[in-house]
């Protein structure tokens, strides 16, 4: 991609451009038409289908993922714009075990009814407990202001992060005081 | 929706940027972090034939000092307002406005310049940059220039950059001792779009106030600078009677638009309570 030339500028055809990610790990080469955004070729493409696509304007958060480890709208950007890019989705979150505990959480406190805004909150509250350990209970709800959720009125979402930051902070508590070299 | 096919180009430098703008006979747009345009185009509001993007040109990135400036890459992410220490020092204002800019995954893609440049006149940023007298680092076709921030707002999404130009660069002077900032903005819900938003950086000796310089945004078609209020406390205190004739001169500052959800009275009423918020801050030393 050194130049650009008249060819480059179609009317109308969707010609498309081989792109390479890192998703969820796997080095992965896909072909794309420009106009694609990231979400569609996620889940018609590579068929991680975690993912969701909402409203497709960046309003609902349904399909966050992580772009080189920071929480990002897969709708609000086009597959082109992530070539070279490490990308991580809920499929990848929930198999290296990172989340399992906040995915424990909402299984308990029934944060999730009908489940499709369930990836995008898991994303967001990942990566609220990745920046701040203990958050009060206004910063949870301000993080996930993004993400609609028409189900719970996330009061059990709230709840499901906050004892997930707070059963964390514990663990790590006592991991130091068995006096053991955990750092 | 979707948006309408195009090509996109991956630009490594400004030149090959402006080049290829040039190239596409203008039928082009470029694209940083996209949080606005891609939605413009998926929901057809635009369909440029060309996307040129430019988030990945060294040139645009950084922060730094360079004499009584804080140079500001256009490419600096929203969210890196929140976490740079440089911002956090020379330009608090910015620190300050940050939290408010839409949702944390939006500012994490979100790019300063691209803010600026799209000038919404219902966002934080290109109001903030008015109320910091800041300067606008544009590079075009025809060499680089620098505007004020008081001359780069025109109109509705309307600024002083010329097809073919970018931001590559945002001049703000630094945050200095005897400077006192405040903002904040009212909204129905956190991260919406403000029903009206205010930014204050004021100088003082002791307790006079030397100069000030407040900017609103949401409340017309470009962010604003209310000059009315700044005379009303120019040389005098924040004692009650000065912040109530600021309060008073909004209404020859400001014409807020009609509007169904938020008429101008109800908007302009707004403005003058916050208005009184923050200068009654500002008296406290906040």
């Amino acid at each position: 991609m050194s130049g650009i030339g008249d060819d480059m500028l179609v009317d109308g055809a969707d010609e498309t451009m081989r792109v390479r990610f890192v998703v969820n790990g796997r080095k992965v080469a896909c072909e794309v038409a420009p106009r694609e955004t990231l979400v569609d070729c996620l889940r018609n493409v590579l068929e991680l289908t975690g993912t969701h696509a909402g409203c497709e304007m960046g309003a609902c958060g349904a399909c966050l993922v992580q772009i080189d480890g920071r929480a990002v709208h897969s709708c609000l950007m086009f597959a082109v714009q992530a070539d070279g890019a490490r990308i991580d989705t809920i499929e990848g979150l929930s198999e290296s075990g990172v989340i399992a505990d906040l995915q424990a959480e909402f299984h308990r406190r029934n944060a999730l009814q009908c489940g499709f805004c369930t990836p995008g909150m898991l994303v967001n509250a990942h990566e609220l407990l990745s920046q701040v350990t203990r958050p009060s209970r206004e910063a949870i709800r301000d993080a996930l202001s993004g993400n609609y959720c028409r189900c719970t009125g996330y009061e059990a979402i709230v709840d499901a992060i906050d004892a997930v930051a707070k059963a964390r902070v514990e663990a790590r508590v006592e991991v130091r005081s068995e006096g053991g070299s955990a750092t | 929706m979707k948006p309408r096919a195009f090509s996109y180009f991956r630009a490594d430098t400004i030149d090959q940027a402006l080049n290829a703008h040039a190239r596409a006979g203008d039928d082009a747009r470029f694209i940083a972090g996209g949080q606005s345009l891609v939605p413009a185009l998926s929901l057809r509001l635009q369909a440029p034939r060309l996307l040129i993007d430019i988030a990945h040109i060294a040139d645009l990135r950084g922060i730094r000092r360079e004499g009584d400036t804080l140079r500001i890459g256009a490419l600096t992410r929203h969210c890196e307002m929140l976490s740079e220490p440089l911002i956090a020092e020379f330009a608090p204002l910015l620190r300050a406005a940050a939290p408010f800019v839409a949702h944390p995954a939006i500012r994490n893609r979100g790019t300063f310049g691209g803010s600026v440049a799209l000038a919404d006149p219902a966002s934080e940023f290109p109001a903030m940059t008015l109320a910091l007298g800041a300067e606008i680092e544009i590079a075009g076709p025809s060499g680089s220039r620098r505007v004020k921030a008081d001359d780069f707002f025109i109109d509705l999404f309307e600024t002083a950059l010329q097809p073919g130009e970018l931001i590559t660069a945002v001049h703000v002077p630094l945050f200095r001792s005897g400077q006192r900032f405040a903002f904040d903005e009212l909204a129905r819900r956190r991260g919406d779009y403000a029903l009206v938003g205010c930014g204050i950086l004021a100088s003082h000796t002791g307790d006079r106030i030397d100069d000030i310089r407040i900017a609103f945004f949401s409340v017309g078609n470009t962010p604003t600078r209310v000059k009315g209020a700044e005379a009303a406390l120019t040389g005098f205190t924040f004692d009650a009677a000065r912040i109530a004739a600021a309060q008073a001169a909004l209404e020859d500052d400001l014409a807020p638009p009609e509007s169904d959800e938020v008429p101008p009275a109800m908007r302009l009423h707004l403005a003058r309570v916050l208005l009184g918020r923050l200068l009654g801050r500002l008296g406290e030393g906040a």
